[in-house]
């Protein structure tokens, strides 16, 4: 989906306004480094990338990888993907909507806010390996919640087996950072609800429940559901923290990914990892444009 | 705010301490317990500040070289990127402000793709792109940073972009350029001390983006900081949380900056 567009930055010529003193070619000779930057390491990587997939290593026309996404195990992979996504963002959007909500009211610029803003920028976007790390150390064998639950309380989480180091342990790990980037994508969203709307439908004698029901949560749905899409795709695309988690196996699409590099042939294909990024990119695209079109929704009532 | 008349959408005091305390907790643990973790001798539950001393002993350089190193790879890689940001996204930006306003869909477009097209798929196609660049440029650390200008320009994007609709850069460029100022005295001397706050915001989320990286050095069998810690964790599990912890904090404190950045606009 990118390719089309990164030369056209540098080719698309507008009509151009005649009061500039900047003459024209020279102008879009300045818009040259970076067509050409980002034709390099964003375009063609990413055309390299979905469609590899459809050939073979000494450059034939193939369709076996593509037909290896419907493979049992590689469906799984997918289904589990699909599932933890989901899981994790409904409870996030939720979980990080209450945040919002809890915050409203408090001073933008105080210390409380910029202290949260802060943090949940850190967690949603640079967890990766510590998080895995951080989670160990917390419910993992030894950790220090495993540790005081056996001794203190008598219970032992494990007793089915060290799920943290499987699917279901990517749960609480993923939450970690979908309830920060909830609380950074909503809030604006929730600020954004005006005093009048509030103060109009107590004139006109509404309850709060009325305010909630009738009035914020229609104004607050595109954005709550398209916060929830970004959630899902953030997940979805995760690798750090399960790879750092999960280093056996290739239960979850990008670690799929994962073993297609690394062992050059799966399930005796070429390349692989190009029909597994196809199919990642394809929900990928999906989903950020249900995002794009509930964002568009969104900005009608933020001005 | 009284309890007897509330209208709109503000929760009360109970409600906000009570959902507040129960996720800053919750939230709180898996951190606390990564501290408490530094300071575990072995599997014995005694403590002990062995782990945190050892990184101040005499032969810690040697111990740790690999690790030093990679930190050092991580922060040449974040150099190179603010480098790429400034001097190749930086620019862009301005000239498509002033001159391509038409433009300026597509530019957002091309930025907001680094979302859609996630860092484990964007590197399969790397993987080629780079066996070209290690022909052309050699196999040096920095290179990789080509590959991290994009990933971070999402970021780098919101955070100029944010910037550059606060101030009216075409006003300020016409009054520069018809007291007679040339182009570059005009972007160095007019537009830049307008923009060093997005300019600012921008370097240092690249930085902290940078610093947490993991997925592309990984499947590129790069070292920075991130594959070294996982590394480094397999046979000194306390040091990697000490330096990840270090690293988080980090990034904490130059995302909190941001903020402050962000504040100081609208005070001044």
């Amino acid at each position: 989906m990118t390719d089309a567009h990164a030369p056209a930055a540098a080719g698309d010529i507008g009509a151009i306004p005649r009061r500039h003193p900047l003459r024209g070619s020279a102008a879009y000779l300045g818009l040259t480094p970076f067509a050409a930057y980002v034709l390099l390491f964003l375009a063609i990587p990413t055309t390299l990338a979905v469609s590899t997939g459809f050939f073979t290593d000494t450059g034939a026309l193939t369709l076996d990888n593509v037909a290896g996404l419907f493979e049992p195990n590689v469906l799984q992979a997918f289904a589990s993907s699909f599932w933890v996504s989901a899981v994790t963002a409904v409870l996030g959007a939720v979980i990080g909507a209450l945040v919002c909500y809890a915050l409203l009211g408090t001073r933008p610029d105080g210390t409380l806010r910029s202290f949260i803003d802060s943090a949940s920028s850190v967690l949603a976007q640079f967890g990766g390996v510590m998080l895995a790390f951080a989670f160990i150390a917390t419910i993992g064998g030894q950790g220090l919640i495993t540790v005081w639950l056996r001794d203190t309380v008598g219970i032992d989480i494990f007793a089915e087996g060290n799920w943290l180091y499987q699917v279901p342990g990517l749960l609480p790990v993923y939450l970690y950072f979908q309830v920060p980037l909830m609380v950074i994508t909503f809030m604006p969203a929730l600020q954004g609800l005006k005093v009048q709307w509030a103060e109009a439908s107590a004139t006109l004698g509404g309850t709060r429940l009325t305010y909630w029901v009738r009035i914020a949560a229609p104004v607050l749905a595109p954005s709550f559901f398209g916060s929830l899409l970004l959630l899902f795709a953030n997940a979805f695309s995760s690798y750090a923290t399960a790879a750092a988690l999960i280093s056996q196996g290739a239960q979850i699409v990008p670690l799929q990914i994962r073993a297609a590099l690394v062992s050059e042939t799966v399930l005796g294909r070429e390349n692989m990892a190009g029909a597994l990024a196809l199919g990642m990119v394809v929900i990928m695209v999906a989903v950020m444009w249900g995002y794009s079109v509930l964002q568009a929704r969104t900005s009608r009532w933020q001005r | 705010m009284s309890a007897l008349v509330r209208i709109g959408a503000e929760p009360g005091a109970v409600t906000r301490v009570v959902i507040l305390s129960v996720v800053g907790v919750v939230f709180a643990l898996p951190i606390l317990a990564l501290i408490e973790f530094t300071f575990r001798a072995g599997l014995t539950g005694e403590h002990t500040l062995e782990h945190w001393t050892g990184l101040f002993s005499e032969d810690a350089a040697r111990t740790y070289r690999g690790l030093f190193q990679a930190i050092g790879n991580s922060l040449v890689l974040a150099a190179v990127t603010v480098v790429i940001v400034l001097v190749i996204l930086l620019p862009t930006m301005i000239l498509v402000h002033l001159r391509f306003p038409r433009l300026r869909r597509v530019l957002e477009f091309i930025c907001i793709v680094p979302i859609t097209v996630p860092a484990i798929v964007l590197v399969v196609g790397l993987a080629p792109v780079y066996s070209v660049v290690v022909k052309v440029l050699g196999g040096s650390t920095w290179t990789l940073a080509f590959a991290y200008g994009i990933t971070v320009l999402p970021y780098a994007y919101r955070a100029i972009q944010a910037n550059l609709d606060a101030v009216d850069l075409l006003t300020l460029s016409e009054a520069a350029r018809s007291l007679s100022a040339g182009w570059v005295r005009v972007l160095l001397h007019v537009l830049l001390p307008n923009l060093r706050r997005g300019v600012l915001a921008a370097s240092f989320i690249s930085v902290a983006v940078v610093l947490g990286e993991f997925t592309i050095a990984s499947i590129l069998n790069r070292r920075n900081l991130q594959t070294a810690l996982l590394q480094v964790s397999q046979s000194d599990p306390w040091v990697a949380a000490i330096f990840a912890l270090l690293a988080l904090l980090l990034a904490f404190i130059l995302l909190l900056s941001i903020g402050r950045l962000g504040r100081d606009r609208k005070t001044s």
